[in-house]
């Protein structure tokens, strides 16, 4: 089997086409947050290769593939971005100082801690793009020196937990204003969050859905100051 | 053809991000200059999204796939990962709930304080 795979261009990306269409399935069988399609993927790549005895760069000799679109879907988040620009520019104020708030509490806190935890510095980058969109904390961690496949990880992990917990924090926080919920998700827990926040309303969605592109670029610009604190 | 043009800008806007990620000394990804030069060339309608509507929504859907080799890429990290793996997953938790409560709270305050500044004004 590790032989073959070897030798075919196509077997990391039927493979890895293959176990998000598990994840997908999953998914629209059973509401369960935790089958999030790239997480349930991502478990099932990892445990094929595993099992077979398959190594990373074996799997990548096709999967590479995928990773070439990267750049272009990324450069599209600036059509949500622009159609949605009207509703920010009605809340400007509001909306621009909550991001700021968040994505300073997002670097300090990940700051605070990592030297808690004497993590090392290749870590503390590693974790300081964790709360923006995939698409562009992917790059922040590869600029930074961070671990990429980690940075990856632990960001899709905070979007399960804010579609999970997204209600309950903002119950416990009183924060009940629907734009404050949708900046608030948005901006914590990326798209995996304001999938959650569609469904608190379409106010929250669409203010989220804003958040996403708004705090990442934001995280750009401050990651890289972060970045010589520690 | 129609695909072919979409999938032409957006590919010539990300060769743009690219050159200017090598003529800029700043760590800032090329696809991060891309989004930029693709909202202005929405705003200034140098693009209208009609141009790019099919392809850049196709995009933005498989996206999450697109992740999925590098986050693969736990395989060759995970001796880095399994010593703080503890750590990394408090640090995960609490910066959530912290970034969530501090984005919405600040944003709430500030409506609130701009409605009750109207009141008054009216008042």
């Amino acid at each position: 089997m590790a032989e073959f795979a070897s030798t075919s261009l196509f077997f990391g990306m039927a493979l890895s086409l293959a176990a998000y269409g598990v994840g997908v399935f999953l998914r629209s069988r059973w509401k369960f947050a935790l089958f999030n399609p790239l997480l349930v993927a991502i478990v099932l790549v990892v445990a094929f290769l595993v099992g077979f005895h398959i190594d990373y760069a074996t799997y990548m000799e096709g999967a590479r593939y995928i990773s070439y679109l990267l750049t272009p879907a990324t450069v599209c988040l600036a059509v949500p971005l622009y159609q949605q620009f009207s509703l920010l520019k009605k809340n400007a104020k509001a909306v621009l100082l909550g991001i700021a708030a968040g994505v300073m509490a997002s670097l300090t806190v990940i700051l605070a801690m990592s030297v808690l935890f004497h993590l090392d510095h290749t870590m503390y980058v590693t974790l300081l793009p964790k709360s923006i969109t995939t698409a562009i904390g992917i790059g922040v961690s590869g600029e930074l020196g961070g671990i990429q496949s980690l940075t990856v990880v632990v960001i899709i992990i905070t979007g399960v937990l804010g579609n999970i917990f997204a209600e309950l924090i903002c119950k416990v926080f009183r924060i009940t204003d629907p734009i404050a919920q949708g900046v608030g998700i948005g901006t914590s827990t990326h798209a995996v969050g304001t999938a959650r926040a569609m469904e608190m309303g379409e106010i929250q969605g669409a203010m989220s859905g804003l958040s996403i592109v708004v705090a990442g670029l934001m995280t750009v610009v401050l990651a890289n100051l972060f970045a010589g604190f520690y | 053809m129609r695909y072919l043009k979409q999938f032409g800008i957006i590919l010539g806007i990300s060769f743009l991000g690219e050159i200017l990620y090598h003529l800029i000394p700043l760590p800032i990804p090329a696809s991060i200059y891309g989004i930029v030069l693709m909202f202005l060339a929405l705003m200034t309608k140098t693009v209208v999204i009609s141009d790019i509507q099919e392809t850049s929504r196709f995009l933005l859907d498989i996206m999450p796939i697109l992740f999925l080799p590098a986050a693969v890429g736990l395989l060759d990290s995970w001796p880095a990962l399994r010593p703080v793996l503890l750590p990394v997953a408090v640090i995960t938790v609490i910066s959530t709930v912290a970034v969530m409560a501090s984005a919405g709270l600040v944003t709430q305050g500030v409506i609130r304080r701009s409605k009750k500044g109207e009141e008054e004004d009216h008042g």
